[in-house]
């Protein structure tokens, strides 16, 4: 065992590599929950938008053109839960199961010949000087895009909720959907897009992890991701910029075991490898305590009777 | 002569199995306050939501101005000048005062514009609000505020208000009345739906009158009797319930310095509440909504545990017990909510029976259920009270509202309660089921049940209950005898205006 | 424009029917993703369907119908208790892996012993298992308020890795060679949960999957605490006021589904699979979700239901083999399978209607 070999400066780097699949799909859920819906699917729109984007960029060769397709899948498959939930009124819980069944049968299937297969590389960005700032600049400035594009996606999302129309009719139609029908808002349109905008966060989510953070593609490779981010959601009380900072810590623990796993430590693989989810129960029941903040119509069903 | 405001020609509207809305037809001039009358379910409802452009209807027109006007959302409608306060608010709880009322307008200013021209208007109408307050916080009264506010910022031409006194103290309705009666002066017309008959006379110009979707009439409020009024708008005879006077035995429920915190984020605390209630006694607790009625009827229901000592029956300390151990003393409870609460909406009528049946009937042994004798007690509360439906399978979500109410009271009367604790018995029910409703509480005191009846209909408080308190933020005024009490004495225990220091406009 | 209007009261017709209904879309469905894969849809179809039961060898599957279809009951059961109250275990395929572990863990502790209380002993071993792994969600949420979607979802998880060191460790069979996994309990007779009868398919978790399924009837239709299961799920407020102590449910219902999934994990490792090895696992704890939904959350319904998936299963391995028919594609199969039925469920509670034109 030798943990003299964890670099410090490595590590910070890859634990905000770790962390942006999370922090997307957590960005893609919260966005969903707000709007008053629960969306259990997350973890079937992760792999379905890994597999999407590793193929598409496989094929032509662009990893860009990859994470649109990933986005475009996720949010294709949220459709399916919106056909469900918003139309069909069905039980929110049980259609987000259903979501993640599929999803994983689904994109298995699609990626079939893809195993083995590597992606096309995203370069990292070069910005000269300020990428060659010792510490500093391997930590903050030698990312792929697409992880800063996790960091502007949640200053959007916040400022989004906090600051335009836009926001506060999502925030209403989350917190009373019969008020804000009464007011003459769309609810399930509304509703439709915050899920289908969830979808996609969800897919380039799954794809950060197939394209970039492996890269290669696996079945069940997101290995419950999707369900942390449910869990980061609950964790950050619904604000976008607490799950920036769960994302990071939970990216943390992940990065810390595997470093750990690879420099020998006396505990056993399995004990290291399940740390992340028994730590994710440990911040669930701290936090649970306080359900103020959620928005009081998550996971009811909405039908204009009148 | 001068043209309507608002024309309604043979307005027709059609749910399955029932006419919301049958040829309606009347005119709103301007600047007039016309009162729209009539019973739950005459179709008053549904009226004003074609007017506001939430249901189209099936047949006729509207006229604005001369125009034809048919709103297809909303908006549409606001934008022509419509405006509408609804009876249970379109109010979002976890936001503040500005945003609530940014929600209902078309261009919003800034927040900040928003907040200062909120101000101006509250103070212009004597309605004083801080933009910055988390709704959820308010009291009714200061809710209603919100919407009314909302409204008169879109300097509405047409003033839609829903039931607007039923969450106000007799104080706030006379502030109500006052910035109403500014608006009238200032050419706003306001259509006033309502069922409280003297109001109606002491504030509206014009009444038109629905009964079972029908216009049956109409009248000049002022210069008809509320008697006549009412006979208009229930087509029949009113029968006032009987009371035979009788003597209280002794205390059958002593409540003493009960303090418990809500159970829910904007509920109200109940905060050292005293009462006692004697066997025979009716004691009515008035209020204004979301003054802690759902709470106290959680703590005597045993939904909310509190101290052991803070309630007693018949001597014994029940604060501890739950619902069944309170059942099989004696002390029964119907909550106010039907659907959902007393009931469970997906399920019959037999299995709703076996909901708190199952105790004092023995409609169970040993955890075993007995559906034949479940299915017969049902079916006792259908006959003995009168209630509407073709069977006892029925779901109880396909009763109306009336019917459903009539077999949860019925449900706990026919267990023959030592304490009774009823809220809002007769909420939302028309005249008729409300009447045999007051009657089975009148007489099942009569045999010696202490009674509790919450409710925010302060007539129906006085026409039934031998003593009177009201419940103000959590705390319940001194119970009094109901004899020779005054409409202001009963407002000033109320809590009289809330949040109104300055109580002139 | 199609609108639609809620039923005064739930379709019963409907509620038989959509069950149906959705198997009859998901092969439709399905025959066009097996054209769209390459396959003749039909013969598909037919493959999955008809050989198990009338095929040829369908003297060999007819067994295997029971032995796969018994663990999906014997869960879905407990699961369905647990969703028709709104509690939401779906991690029941960690307490199955944990009924497992230390159902085998118990036997191998006896080993080479020969007696008769040797196999209870696993059984209850199993049971404790599956409710240990079940009670972690449960009682997280009676005292903290914790989510127990996420909880019981991430301790499957944690099972995943529990079996895979216990496969590689603790239990690993010391004359194996080295290869991962335990000793064969089908080798070890007190421990082994054979057939009852030859050649029937009939071990005792099959025995068990009936006695859960008539436990559960008799519960949800006869007993008060059935009906204060059923009375939470309908209308959570209500069922406090009928006196019911949400606390105890929980723990009711999350336990009873963990010691069944416990037991179906038991009966698997100690019978057809008879080893615990890191692939011992096959999703039944997820697959047991779909088959509670379809079966309705009803026992008899499950118990149908249990046996239409297991035909899935073994016509989709038949298929796999004979047509080349890609596994995960069964997975989408029975994924399908759900969404119809969430889909169609619909008309149970709803009537659709053509709205008329709006004439103003």
């Amino acid at each position: 065992m030798d943990l003299g070999e964890i670099n410090p400066v490595l590590l910070v780097a890859s634990l905000m590599v770790a962390a942006t699949p999370l922090l997307l799909a957590a960005i893609g859920e919260l966005v969903v929950e707000k709007a008053g819906v629960l969306n259990l699917g997350v973890e079937g729109m992760m792999i379905v938008g890994a597999i999407s984007g590793f193929a598409i960029s496989v094929e032509s060769g662009s990893p860009w053109l990859g994470f649109i397709a990933a986005a475009i899948g996720g949010a294709l498959l949220s459709l399916l839960f919106v056909l469900l939930t918003q139309i069909a009124l069905a039980n929110q819980v049980a259609s987000g199961l259903a979501l993640t069944l599929f999803g994983l049968g689904f994109s298995a299937l699609m990626g079939q010949s893809y195993v083995g297969v590597k992606p096309p590389d995203m370069s990292e960005i070069h910005i000269p000087v300020i990428s060659d700032i010792p510490v500093i600049g391997p930590i903050l400035f030698q990312h792929d895009p697409i992880l800063y594009v996790g960091i502007a996606l949640t200053a959007a999302v916040w400022a989004t909720l906090k600051y335009t129309r836009v926001g506060l009719v999502l925030r209403a139609v989350g917190e009373n959907h019969d008020a804000a029908h009464a007011l003459g808002y769309k609810v399930i349109k509304i509703r439709i897009l915050a899920i289908m905008f969830g979808g996609a966060c969800a897919g380039l989510g799954g794809a950060y992890i197939s394209l970039i953070r492996v890269p290669q593609w696996t079945e069940g490779m997101t290995a419950g991701v999707g369900w942390i981010a449910l869990a980061l959601v609950v964790f950050a009380s619904w604000k976008p910029w607490r799950a920036l900072l769960g994302a990071y810590l939970f990216g943390g623990i992940t990065v810390l075991q595997l470093n750990l796993q690879a420099a020998g430590v006396a505990i056993p693989v399995e004990y290291l490898a399940m740390s992340p989810y028994i730590i994710t129960i440990l911040v669930l029941v701290i936090l649970s305590a306080d359900k103020s903040s959620a928005p009081a119509s998550l996971g009811r069903t909405f039908h204009a009777s009148h | 002569m001068t043209m309507p405001l608002l024309s309604l020609q043979d307005l027709t509207k059609a749910y399955p199995g029932v006419v919301a809305n049958d040829h309606v037809t009347f005119n709103i001039d301007e600047g007039e306050v016309h009162a729209l009358l009539g019973e739950n379910g005459a179709g008053k409802s549904t009226l004003v939501k074609m007017i506001y452009g939430l249901v189209k209807p099936d047949s006729g027109k509207m006229m604005l101005r001369g125009q034809p006007f048919m709103p297809q959302e909303p908006r549409a409608a606001r934008a022509d000048g419509i405006a509408m306060v609804f009876q249970h608010f379109s109010l979002f709880d976890a936001l503040n005062v500005a945003e609530n009322i940014a929600l209902g307008m078309e261009n919003p200013p800034a927040m900040s514009d928003l907040a200062s021209r909120i101000r101006g208007v509250s103070e212009t109408y004597g309605l004083p609000l801080d933009p910055y307050r988390t709704v959820g916080d308010l009291s009714a009264g200061e809710r209603q505020r919100v919407e009314i506010i909302r409204c008169l910022l879109q300097d509405p031409k047409l003033l839609i208000m829903d039931e607007p006194t039923s969450v106000l103290t007799p104080q706030e309705v006379e502030i109500l009345f006052e910035t109403l009666k500014k608006l009238r002066s200032e050419g706003t017309s306001i259509l006033y739906i309502s069922h409280k008959l003297e109001e109606i006379r002491a504030l509206c110009d014009n009444a038109t009158i629905l009964r079972l979707g029908k216009n049956v009439g109409e009248c000049v409020p002022a210069e008809t009797s509320a008697r006549e009024m009412a006979e208009m708008m229930v087509g029949a005879t009113l029968q006032t319930p009987q009371r035979a006077g009788r003597d209280f035995g002794e205390v059958a429920l002593d409540v003493s310095g009960l303090t418990v915190p809500s159970p829910s984020d904007f509920g109200t605390a109940l905060q050292n509440v005293h009462m006692t209630v004697r066997k025979g006694e009716i004691l009515g607790i008035g209020g204004v909504a979301g003054n802690g009625q759902d709470e106290l009827l959680g703590v005597l229901s045993g939904e909310i545990l509190t101290t052991s000592d803070a309630i007693k029956f018949n001597g014994q300390a029940i604060g501890k017990l739950g619902p069944t151990a309170r059942r099989k003393l004696g002390v029964l409870t119907a909550p106010e909510e039907r659907l959902g609460h007393a009931a469970a909406p997906d399920m019959s009528l037999i299995e709703n029976a076996l909901l708190t049946g199952s105790v004092r009937e023995k409609l169970e042994n040993n955890g075993f259920l007995k559906w034949t004798e479940t299915k017969g007690f049902a079916e006792k509360i259908i006959q003995a009270f009168d209630v509407r439906t073709p069977g006892p399978e029925n779901a109880a979500r396909s009763l109306s509202g009336g019917n459903l109410q009539k077999f949860v009271i019925g449900r706990e009367v026919l267990q023959d309660p030592d304490v009774l604790v009823v809220n809002q018995p007769t909420w939302g029910v028309d005249a008729a089921a409300a009447a045999a409703i007051r009657q089975a509480i009148l007489d099942l005191a009569a045999k010696g049940t202490a009674v509790i009846c919450i409710s925010q209909d302060l007539d129906e408080l006085m026409e039934i209950a031998d003593s009177f308190a009201a419940l103000n933020e959590g705390r319940l005024s001194a119970p009094r005898p109901t004899t020779g009490l005054t409409v202001d004495e009963i407002g000033l225990m109320m809590g009289g205006a809330h949040g109104m220091e300055v109580a002139h406009v | 424009m199609i609108v639609l209007e809620k039923r005064p009261q739930p379709s019963r017709a409907w509620s038989f029917a959509t069950p149906l209904v959705a198997v009859l879309a998901t092969m439709v469905f399905g025959g066009v993703l097996f054209a769209v894969l390459g396959k003749n849809p039909v013969e598909a179809i037919g493959t999955i369907f008809w050989e198990p039961l009338f095929g040829e060898f369908a003297f060999y599957y007819r067994p295997q119908l029971l032995v796969k279809g018994a663990p999906l009951v014997l869960i879905a059961i407990g699961l369905s208790l647990g969703f028709r109250a709104g509690i939401w275990n779906i991690g029941a395929e960690g307490q199955y892996i944990m009924g497992a572990i230390f159902g085998a863990a118990a036997g191998l502790a006896f080993y080479p012993l020969e007696a008769w209380y040797i196999f209870p002993v696993m059984v209850f071993a199993g049971a404790l298992g599956g409710w240990v792994w079940a009670m972690i969600p449960a009682i997280l949420k009676v005292r903290f308020g914790t989510n127990e979607i996420l909880v019981s979802l991430m301790l499957v998880y944690v099972a995943e890795q529990i079996l895979a060191s216990v496969s590689l460790g603790l239990l690993k069979n010391p004359e194996g060679f080295g290869f991962p996994g335990s000793r064969n309990l089908q080798s070890y007779p007190s421990a082994y949960n054979s057939e009852l009868i030859t050649g029937s398919g009939m071990h005792w978790g099959v025995v068990a999957a009936f006695v859960a399924v008539i436990f559960a009837y008799v519960l949800l239709n006869r007993h008060l605490l059935g009906f204060h299961i059923r009375l939470t799920g309908e209308a959570p407020r209500a069922a406090r006021f009928a006196g019911v102590n949400p606390a105890r449910l929980i723990l009711f219902c999350l336990g009873t589904s963990g010691v069944l999934a416990g037991l179906a994990g038991m009966f698997e490792v100690s019978g057809p699979s008879g080893v615990v090895s890191i692939d011992f696992n096959v999703g039944y704890g997820f697959t047991a979700i779909i088959v509670a939904f379809l079966g309705r959350l009803h026992p008899l319904g499950i118990m149908l239901a249990g046996f239409l998936m297991a035909l899935t299963y073994i016509g989709g391995e038949i298929a796999q083999s004979q047509l080349g028919l890609p596994a995960a594609a069964i997975q989408v199969f029975q994924g399908m399978l759900l969404f119809f039925l969430l889909a169609f469920d619909l008309l149970t509670n709803y009537r659709i209607r053509a709205a008329r034109s709006e004439v103003a």
